[in-house]
């Protein structure tokens, strides 16, 4: 579904990503681990297409089109969806507005709100004063409403209190057909910090990003029990 | 009226503090009089995006001038007055606490110039204690090529009671150049509240200087609402409010657009002079190639008053220009005053936010803009609010 060749990326000058290289097939969920600046958030966003992020090199594929040139609205148009990690406040566009937006006008985006317990932010201006949980919340609605593809999560569970944690770990699990056992078409690209979300749904691939390339795929629970027991200064030396 | 009269004469030649001077010679004083019913479609229409509808809002009154003539003035609710206001004026008793008590005849020439050469306005009044649930409509439309409008009006919410006005002005789709001097005294009583909505619907080589003056008494309330979206050649208006009484309320809320050519000089200043007074402005404004200024003054003059200050600018266009000058004084201590103020343009950020949310550039460019525009106003009627809603929704299409 998505295939990542050599990708080189400049943020304001600044070389961030330097050469990745990465493929998620159609139903898999893979997990981006790295340290803070090693550029896990300006993969997602360059997958995306913002404009902030200058690709030098490489090229982005999915669903066998070349959409390295792509705006985030023709992207979005073929199936991809992200959820930011801190997201701007839009004044004056409420909740509700946005959800329709997502769901294309379709009403879709207001029964999830009510189903996950969101339905008082409704009326409100997107993020304006919303606690870290509740941008995640949001975040993951718009995006059940959207029912992208490819779903790319930017720390899903950053700011999140242990009570909403099992609800956002649900609202992801719905995103990616987890229920399904076969012909999954969904797949995710999931930035975690904390590993969090390897309590609620299994993936199938891990990576770790480090000094813009990534190293050491494998199964995500190993790479995750190997970064807590020797922390990314092991990954840096192994670089299998 | 001896005095007055003296006073506005010394006041001819003199300019407004602010705005470009106007020549008032260039433009027409003569206009033949015409019935509601022999506007065309398209004048029709044009009053329509001005907020005035007679056939479709439910309204308590109503007053439509065109050029110097009043064509229609009525009140349907027996406890609401809705005269012309050269009518009015006979009644020396009804009108000599209100002519000339809020704003000076001698501001500048244009408050001058009302005063001695009058065309008419509205004089409008409710009875003390009288709730008008439903908004008086108001529409002040200039139909001759090059005519000066010479207008002035007088508000009067008696003791306890509840007023709306919607006034539209405009100028006849099929015109190019006019001038609108419209004075406005608005007089709010002990408990009263009065809201005015006043939508602007000018031309491109229009000029337009309103003068306003308000005064509260205790515990009243006055929210204005004015909008401006279309293009005008030059606008400038600075209405003042003064809290007299205490617990009065002031609100200034203004939404502004400024398409290329156009210059808008706008502002509001509320003077609070009682213990536990209240007033806020808040103003919207987006330049699509045009200037704005938007000033905003508020003067503590005594200990336990509050006053709030907001001025928001979006800049569409590489040409547009926003100025916010936003002024607090204080004069004692124990004032509780601020502002806030911020001008730029649309964060591409936001823009993109959209856009991966399935949004093309340009409709995010539009939800940004609506976005922006889109002030809730508390304690409006929901088809005043409708109203706006609309007008806006009008001039973003032309703006993007």
């Amino acid at each position: 579904m998505l295939e990542v060749k050599d990708l080189w990326v400049e943020v304001e000058g600044r070389e961030i990503l330097k050469g990745v290289n990465l493929k998620i097939e159609q139903g898999e969920t893979h997990i981006l681990f790295g340290k803070n600046g090693s550029g896990k958030t300006t993969l997602l966003l360059t997958l995306m297409g913002f404009s902030r992020y200058k690709i030098i090199n490489g090229a982005i594929i999915f669903k066998g089109q070349d959409v390295t040139a792509f705006s985030p609205h023709e992207r979005a148009k073929l199936g991809m969806g992200i959820s930011f990690q801190r997201p701007p406040t839009l004044h004056g566009v409420r909740l509700r507005d946005m959800l329709t937006i997502c769901g294309n006008g379709s009403g879709r985006g207001e029964i999830l709100a009510t189903q996950y317990n969101f339905a008082e932010f409704l009326d409100r201006e997107v993020n304006r004063g919303f606690s870290g949980g509740e941008i995640k919340k949001s975040e993951l609605l718009q995006l059940l409403a959207q029912d992208p593809d490819l779903v790319l999560l930017d720390e899903p569970e950053s700011g999140v209190d242990v009570e909403n944690l099992n609800v956002i770990g649900q609202m992801i699990k719905e995103l990616l057909q987890k229920k399904l056992k076969r012909h999954r078409q969904k797949a995710g690209l999931i930035i975690s910090h904390t590993g969090f979300i390897l309590n609620y749904l299994e993936a199938d691939k891990g990576h770790i990003l480090l000094d813009g390339k990534i190293h050491c795929q494998g199964n995500p629970r190993e790479i995750f029990e190997e970064i807590q027991r020797h922390g990314y200064e092991e990954c840096a030396r192994c670089r299998r | 009226m001896q005095k007055i009269e003296e006073r506005a004469r010394e006041a001819l030649k003199k300019k407004a503090t602010y705005g470009e001077d106007i020549e008032l010679e260039k433009f027409v004083r003569q206009a033949e009089p015409v019935s509601y019913a022999n506007l065309d479609p398209e004048e029709q229409k044009r009053l329509r995006q001005t907020g005035f509808d007679l056939s479709k809002q439910e309204h308590s009154g109503a007053f439509f001038q065109s050029d110097c003539s009043v064509v229609h003035c009525q009140s349907t609710y027996k406890g609401l007055e809705v005269l012309p206001v050269t009518e009015a004026i006979q009644d020396p008793e009804k009108i000599k606490d209100y002519w000339w008590r809020a704003v000076s005849v001698d501001t500048d020439k244009y408050t001058a110039v009302s005063e001695l050469d009058l065309d008419n306005g509205y004089f409008i009044r409710a009875l003390p204690g009288e709730k008008v649930i439903y908004p008086v409509q108001a529409c002040l439309y200039i139909r001759k090529e090059k005519f000066a409008q010479h207008l002035h009006n007088i508000i009067i919410a008696e003791e306890g009671s509840e007023l709306h006005i919607i006034t539209g002005c405009t100028i006849s789709p099929h015109l190019v150049s006019g001038l609108h001097i419209g004075v406005s005294e608005f007089y709010i009583k002990k408990g009263a509240k009065l809201t005015f909505t006043m939508i602007h619907n000018w031309g491109e080589d229009v000029y337009v200087r309103p003068r306003t003056g308000v005064i509260v008494e205790e515990d009243g309330v006055f929210i204005s609402n004015y909008i401006s979206l279309r293009p005008v050649r030059s606008l400038q208006a600075y209405p003042s409010a003064i809290l007299a009484g205490r617990g009065a309320i002031a609100r200034f809320n203004s939404i502004l657009v400024a398409p290329p050519g156009s210059e808008l000089d706008i502002g509001a200043k509320v003077i609070l002079k009682a213990p536990g007074t209240k007033a806020e402005i808040i103003s919207r404004a987006i330049s699509g190639g045009g200037k704005i200024i938007s000033r905003g003054l508020l003067v503590g003059e005594v200990p336990g008053i509050k006053a709030h200050l907001e001025c928001k600018g979006l800049i569409l266009s590489e040409k547009g220009i926003i100025r916010a000058i936003p002024e607090l004084e204080g004069q004692t201590a124990g004032v509780d005053m601020s502002h806030e103020a911020a001008v730029g343009k649309i964060a591409q950020e936001e823009i993109e936010y959209l856009m991966a949310r399935g949004l093309s550039e340009e409709e995010a460019t539009s939800t940004i803009v609506r976005g922006f525009l889109n002030v809730q106003i508390d304690g409006l009627p929901a088809e005043l609010q409708a109203e706006i809603d609309a007008a806006v929704k009008e001039s973003e299409k032309a703006l993007i």
